[in-house]
């Protein structure tokens, strides 16, 4: 009875320590880069305590929380894009191309049409994610059909894709001059998204969608069969082949539900903030994905914490600035976080390996032990 | 604790066997001597002189090498690069090296060819290779895991020819196997291990093949042999004029199967033996639905399933234990309840329409422990931490748990303990007297013959003999792997009308 009570307590020290294990390399990677950031400030005759000290002083004040938060929409989504293609080994780095081109049509779209906005912000959203599902599909198509790494194929599709919104982003084409810039028709006032006012400046509402797409991404990869098989395929792809999964039309479909989400990425900034595509929409965001997947382990949960010490470092960075800091510094922080993390990663992997087999041994002695016990009193 | 209380001294020029079951902790004695772990208590001590070893690196400067059961070789580089390769230092790269090379190689009658790529020779010369790819660097201590497993019973006698040479000139030869007949014909000690204890020291002369096996097990020992015939006359999986052509490393087409044919009846276990690498990989993906065959069908239960795709014939009850557990039976970092619904995640218990149904294949998963006696602590490790018979209960339990009509079972029992091997073998042919068809792939050939119901030899991608299991002997059958026999072979000698 004992070994038996015993044995539930070590399984329960497995979950436990899969959440030790879980938190311990974001945590390693954290502490390192404070410390190495903090090294880089004194070699350049700065006080890191002081730097620090103003990071969160700063960054807890309540607009900076809204910022930080509005901020972090974006980056989530670009993360949980990302994310999909990690889970089963593919390398999505056209999250950014993906996003634009999505954006920009589905702003073009939005400029175009007047119906009311329970309708049109359908239309828009729907419209993103399909032309970001398209753009990340000629990915998809290639890798499976013809091999050639998505790697190549979608850093190829940033710049094609690039050229394409600056071919259309053209007064006569697709867009208009309003000053210096030019930019798509603005959508009409009835199809901006709502807002969550606070007692500063309000929340986006398109947090909505943040929420949601984190949620449909944890069901999707743990309560599907179809997740199941993606997962399987970026466990062990022969493995997976082997067990019946195409991995052809996996790959595929990851590639396609990545796209459709990474077309996500520019509505918090379509429909709540600029209400069009212009030469100064932001760019860059799908990169900032890859770092937030990597610091968040592609967990749903882990990523919204990424984003949101993104967003927390980006705010901080600005106001170090104004203190006399170097506001490079914090590009230095995320850089290193980014490494820090790739190597915490796999130290803390490595180690949970070794842990669990040692673990398994001492069980398996164990048992074998109380058999032998039984044996001699029988 | 995976290894306790051990004692073994090997001594000078002499080829020390050590033997135990999977898991009993074989390898972990062998990481702690090649300085892959390290030990928490114990000593180690060559010559009289204590060491202790950080890492492999200080396991070769004491003159320790490892030749691994797995090749650890360039498929795309010679065999001469392949023994430079990581130790430019010692001789350089050019002319020093080779004429090292070829010393070594004459010295200890290895025979081997610089110049050829590694992906042009065959299996014992690769390992040939690996040999001598240790002695150049060194060593004075060879430890040889699993040697056998992947040579038929001629190449196995010139390995053993290799070994004598190297003892005799003075080196050291530790020898890790499950093949009791081979190690009391080669070694001069032997020392068993059981749960991670050293149980006995003997010496092959004192014992017999089946003491040595009692002591590995602690009780009985098992025999892969069925008795009764459970054959019937109904055919359950029908394979015709399979041919499949794949691309060779010169780049030409060539068939790797050639007009392959065999129907197994329910109850019928047919065996294929052949030296691997003559096509018995691609037969097994062909059947599966893994690669598509060029021409040729295949039929289960009357239905043809040619066209089907891997997860309709699972689905339709084909079982399948792949040759490569690792690669292509197990996701190593999940945990052991997903890798329970690998291939039957379209089924139940494991989900419903497009959702998984976590909590049934958990429950499913601890029946499967429990019936195939799997060792683990509980379901939520992962099946890396898992020994290698344990990996395969877990995969066979896997298998039987979805009614299967047939079984592809490619070498079922490699790599497995003794305990795991006679617990499959028995759990096989339960299943084959309830009506399981079941394909054989074995390089171990007294598994094939003891557990066959008729035997097919293949040769170059072809069936070119079948054999009765009754009358055949594991010779007989190892000339016809070679392509030496073709046709009936009977039970006395090497035959005559080839087809």
């Amino acid at each position: 009875m004992s070994a038996a009570s015993a044995v539930t307590a070590r399984i329960k020290n497995i979950d436990r320590e899969k959440i030790v294990l879980g938190v311990a390399a974001p945590l390693l990677a954290i502490v390192t880069a404070v410390v190495i950031t903090s090294l880089v400030m004194l070699a350049t005759g700065q006080n890191p305590f002081q730097a620090f000290s103003v990071m969160i002083d700063f960054g807890t004040k309540s607009d900076s929380q809204v910022w930080i938060i509005n901020k972090a929409i974006p980056y989530y989504l670009s993360a949980v894009a990302v994310a999909i293609g990690f889970r089963m080994n593919l390398f999505n780095i056209g999250v950014d191309g993906q996003y634009r081109v999505a954006a920009f049509f589905a702003a073009a779209v939005g400029g175009a049409l007047a119906l009311p906005g329970i309708v049109q912000i359908p239309v828009i959203i729907l419209t993103a994610m399909l032309v970001g599902a398209l753009w990340a599909g000629i990915a998809g198509y290639l890798k499976a059909t013809r091999g050639v790494s998505e790697v190549i194929t979608t850093i190829m599709l940033n710049f094609i894709g690039g050229s394409l919104i600056g071919y259309f982003l053209k007064e006569g084409r697709l867009a208009e001059r309003e000053g210096n810039l030019i930019h798509t028709k603005d959508i009409p006032d009835s199809s901006y998204f709502f807002e969550i006012p606070t007692s500063v400046q309000p929340i986006y509402g398109t947090i909505v969608i943040a929420v949601a797409v984190g949620i449909g991404y944890w069901f999707l990869l743990s309560r599907t069969r179809f997740g199941y098989d993606l997962r399987a395929v970026g466990a062990s792809e022969s493995a997976a082949e082997a067990s019946g999964v195409s991995v052809k039309r996996t790959v595929i479909t990851t590639m396609l539900l990545s796209g459709a989400v990474a077309g996500l990425v520019g509505m918090p900034t379509l429909l709540n903030i600029s209400g069009n595509y212009g030469n100064d929409f932001p760019t860059g965001i799908g990169f900032t994905g890859i770092a937030i997947a990597l610091l968040g382990r592609n967990s749903a949960i882990g990523m919204a914490f990424a984003a949101l010490l993104w967003g927390f470092l980006e705010r901080t960075g600005n106001q170090l600035e104004f203190e006399g800091y170097a506001q490079e510094i914090v590009g230095v922080m995320q850089g290193v976080i980014v490494l820090s993390v790739v190597v915490a990663y796999e130290l803390v992997r490595r180690w949970g390996i070794k842990r669990q087999q040692r673990f398994v041994g001492e069980q398996l002695a164990a048992q074998a032990q109380a058999r032998k016990d039984a044996e001699v009193t029988a | 604790m995976a290894n306790h209380d051990i004692d073994i001294t090997v001594r000078k020029g002499t080829v020390h066997a050590l033997v135990g079951e999977n898991g009993a902790g074989k390898s972990t004695l062998m990481k702690i001597l090649y300085g892959m772990q390290k030990p928490d208590e114990g000593t180690i001590t060559i010559d009289g002189e204590q060491v202790s070893f950080a890492t492999p690196a200080d396991a070769i400067a004491r003159g320790i090498g490892m030749v691994h059961q797995h090749f650890m070789l360039a498929d795309n580089l010679t065999v001469a690069e392949n023994v430079v390769l990581g130790a430019e230092k010692l001789h350089g790269i050019g002319a020093g090296a080779r004429a090292r090379i070829k010393e070594i190689s004459d010295a200890y009658g290895l025979g081997v060819r610089p110049d050829l790529l590694v992906e042009e020779i065959g299996v014992a010369d690769r390992q040939r290779v690996e040999i001598l790819k240790v002695l150049y660097r060194g060593a004075r201590t060879l430890i040889l895991d699993e040697p056998t497993a992947v040579l038929v019973p001629q190449e196995v006698d010139a390995l053993f020819g290799n070994l004598r040479e190297l003892t005799a000139e003075g080196l050291t030869v530790i020898f890790i196997s499950h093949k009791l007949g081979e190690v009391l014909s080669v070694a001069d000690d032997i020392t068993v291990i059981r749960r991670g204890t050293t149980v006995a020291s003997v010496e092959p002369a004192g014992v017999t093949p089946k003491q040595l096996a009692e002591l590995m097990v602690g009780s009985e020992l098992p025999t892969p042999e069925t008795r009764e015939s459970t054959v019937t006359d109904r055919p359950v999986l029908t394979v015709s004029g399979l041919r499949l052509s794949g691309t060779d490393s010169d780049g030409v087409r060539r068939d790797v199967l050639a007009d392959v044919g065999f129907t197994i009846h329910a109850g019928e276990v047919l065996g294929i033996a052949g030296v691997e690498g003559n096509g018995q990989a691609e037969l097994v993906e062909a059947i599966m639905g893994i690669r598509t065959a060029d021409e040729g069908t295949v039929t289960l239960d009357g239905a043809d399933i040619t066209r089907h795709p891997t997860r309709r014939r699972r689905e339709d009850g084909i079982g399948y234990i792949p040759e490569d557990r690792h690669r292509h039976g197990l996701l190593l970092e999940a945990p052991l309840w997903e890798n329970r619904m690998l291939g039957h995640v379209t089924q139940r218990p494991n989900s419903k329409g497009p959702w998984l149904t976590a909590r049934d294949a958990r429950a499913d998963t601890e029946r499967i422990v429990r019936e195939y006696d799997v060792r683990t602590p509980g379901i939520d490790v992962t099946a890396r931490s898992l020994s290698g018979g344990n990996q395969q209960k877990l995969i066979f339990g896997r298998e039987m748990s979805h009614a299967p009509k047939v079984l592809i079972a490619a070498h079922p029992t490699r790599g497995v303990d003794v305990g795991a091997q006679s617990q499959i073998w028995d759990q096989i042919r339960a299943a084959r007297r309830e009506g399981l068809a079941v394909l054989l792939i074995s390089a171990d050939l007294d598994e094939l013959i003891g557990l066959s119901d008729s035997l097919r030899v293949m040769y170059r991608g072809r069936l070119v003999a079948d054999a009765d299991p009754a009358t055949i002997t594991p010779e007989e059958l190892g000339t016809a792997m070679t392509g030496a026999a073709t046709g009936h072979l009977a039970g006395d000698a090497a035959t005559e009308n080839p087809s």
